[in-house]
């Protein structure tokens, strides 16, 4: 025990004879305490861990020598759901995982049942797909942008970053009705082929875009504030992301070049030209760098897809997997039987399995679909890219002041309806 | 063929899917991470499926790919419902292992041997009900709607930090001997089976 004296200069009761106040030394003992450790708890309700987390830490002094997560706050059985619902009842699910990019999720899942089943999509269909993730991949990483940004204390770039998603999202409420839970795909085309007016609104988003990138790029990126708060924080090398299962922009920013549109292309990506941003030191700059990049890149392709975009039908030529039109079920026999059979068996998949990831803004989103021959999969996997992508903060956190935790935290872009499913 | 695997299969949408006798899928996993020529260094995902039919063993499925090679893999474990549901984990191998077979071990009650901290994960750590992915599980729960408000309104707040967490704030010693023991018993795996009532 350490002891200091503290002197203390007492008020009028204690003064001496000569009108001079009494000091009085006084002896108390102070608690060593330097090897004491506190707990602090941050969230699950607190705006800095971006839902509904909530992370117990230890600390010494301000330093994080452990950080334990806790999840499933936002726990919903989707999987166990899925087990009880036709291939087109799950697409809604798949809305509400990942509810800051529902489109590219949607995709995700109808391209597992299609693998699953042997469909092969149509032209149009594809390059809407293809329009679908890249919209969505831009959205998650404004928002991303936004929240991390307003973090670390930088306000303006949020409005900016979240007036361009708005605008986004008035797309997505063009073509599906619905801003959020857009329930765009069918297992074999689409809910519906985009509205008219919809490729010239996206163009003139894809022009003025890269404005806003551009001004985001000047605020921020040699901005003496946001690099001392970000660079060789949360820093992970290649070997360790790649023992740790990371994936998506975390993966490539410790400079590994794996993307799952170009080293394992689905939808025709392998026929877009577009680059693959790597990083350097995997902190939380370089994720920074990754995503920025990573939107120009999806600009790239969204205006190739728009100039592609071909003529056609949006659904598969099969009446066992699409329903036919109200119009021809209320006139034509044949019609209304398969419209019966798909409302009330489902469109029934061969037995089997069925694994498909896809390159979601915030890493791998794999589905993984087993069918034992019923209209209703025997196990639907969600392959969550930001709970493993969470897994790795109580390595990053290590060692880093507690503010820092905060910078490291929104790095990984989780979003806890992916998390906890 | 792999050395050690009990047969192989391909998968609907073209992967291989190699079947391996639990006892030796840590060697097996070895073997795929470490030789030259196979370099599955990256675990893309671990989870496991139980079949409606009873007779199917359950299966627990590991998905790794070669981020060199560009190549995928499945690898399969059966285990038997008469069994005791255990494997060993491959958290040595790779660290992303450590949340997906918590996972599984909250989901469908596989233990990982080896696993450093095999715990609840997206579950809380004193859930009774059982693993919520089991076929057996009924969609609802297996409590009622009426008996799990009662349980969630009668939890303890003090139930949500886990005995070691709590020993760090050396808080722990001043709880009562009895919410001691309730939090001693809960945390770690030990989670009271349901009653027995045949779904």
């Amino acid at each position: 025990m350490s002891k200091r004296t503290v002197e203390l200069a007492l008020a009028t009761p204690g003064v001496d004879g000569h009108g001079h106040p009494i000091r009085v030394p006084l002896t108390t003992e102070q608690p060593d305490l330097r090897d004491e450790h506190m707990l602090v708890n941050i969230g699950p309700q607190h705006p800095a861990t971006h839902g509904v987390l909530r992370l117990v830490v230890e600390l010494d002094g301000e330093t994080v020598l452990r950080c334990i997560p806790h999840i499933g706050y936002l726990h919903s059985g989707f999987e166990k759901l899925g087990e009880y619902r036709h291939y087109n009842q799950i697409i809604p699910l798949t809305d509400r995982t990942d509810y800051l990019s529902p489109m590219a999720n949607n995709v995700g899942f109808a391209l597992a049942a299609e693998k699953l089943m042997g469909i092969e999509i149509t032209p149009r269909c594809t390059v809407l797909r293809v329009i679908a993730c890249e919209m969505s991949r831009i959205i998650s990483h404004m928002v991303w942008l936004g929240t991390t940004s307003i973090d670390l204390g930088a306000f303006t770039p949020f409005l900016w970053a979240f007036q361009e998603r708005e605008r986004i999202y008035d797309l997505q409420e063009m073509w599906t009705g619905a801003r959020l839970t857009t329930s765009v795909t069918r297992v074999g085309g689409l809910m519906a082929d985009i509205p008219d007016r919809f490729v010239e609104k996206l163009r003139e988003f894809t022009q003025t875009f890269p404005k806003t990138l551009g001004e985001i790029d000047r605020v921020l990126t040699r901005n003496a504030v946001w690099v001392g708060r970000t660079q060789n924080v949360g820093a992970l090398t290649a070997a360790q992301a790649i023992n740790y299962s990371l994936s998506g922009p975390m993966l490539r920013a410790s400079g590994v070049a794996y993307d799952v549109r170009r080293d394992k292309p689905y939808l025709g990506y392998e026929t877009y030209d577009f680059d693959v941003p790597v990083g350097e030191h995997g902190d939380v700059y370089d994720r920074y760098l990754v995503r920025l990049e990573e939107c120009h890149q999806s600009n790239r392709i969204l205006q190739q897809a728009v100039d592609r975009l071909p003529e056609g039908p949006i659904n598969v030529d099969d009446p066992r997997v699409i329903l036919p039109s109200k119009t021809r079920a209320m006139s034509d026999m044949e019609a209304m039987i398969f419209h019966f059979k798909q409302v009330m068996e489902g469109v029934k998949a061969p037995v089997g399995e069925a694994y498909v990831g896809i390159e979601n803004p915030k890493g791998e989103l794999g589905n993984y679909v087993v069918s034992d021959g019923t209209a209703k999969p025997v196990r639907w996997r969600i392959r969550p890219p930001s709970f493993i992508n969470l897994s790795a903060l109580p390595k990053m956190a290590e060692g880093h002041l507690l503010s820092d935790l905060i910078a490291i935290n929104a790095s990984v872009d989780i979003v806890m309806g992916e998390v906890d499913r | 063929m792999i050395p050690g695997a009990l047969r192989e299969a391909v998968a609907r949408d073209g992967e291989t899917i190699v079947y391996v006798p639990r006892e030796r899928l840590l060697e097996v996993m070895t073997w795929l991470k470490e030789t030259p020529g196979q370099e599955f260094d990256y675990l893309v995902d671990v989870t496991a499926v139980e079949y409606r039919d009873r007779e199917r063993p359950l299966e627990v499925v590991y998905f790794l790919r070669s981020l060199k090679r560009r190549a995928d893999i499945r690898v399969k474990v059966e285990l038997q419902a008469s069994e005791e549901l255990s494997v060993d984990s491959v958290w040595g191998l790779w660290r992303g292992a450590d949340w997906l077979e918590r996972e599984v071990f909250d989901m469908f009650g596989v233990t990982f041997r080896g696993h450093p901290d095999l715990r609840r994960i997206l579950m809380w750590e004193t859930y009774a009900e059982g693993y919520p992915l089991r076929k057996s599980f009924p969609l609802r729960g297996r409590f009622s709607r009426a008996e799990q408000v009662r349980q969630a309104l009668n939890a303890n707040p003090e139930a949500h930090y886990s005995l070691e967490e709590l020993s760090i704030a050396d808080a722990a010693g001043d709880l009562p001997d009895e919410m001691r023991d309730r939090l001693r018993r809960g945390e770690r795996g030990v989670i009271p089976e349901p009653p027995s009532s045949s779904p």
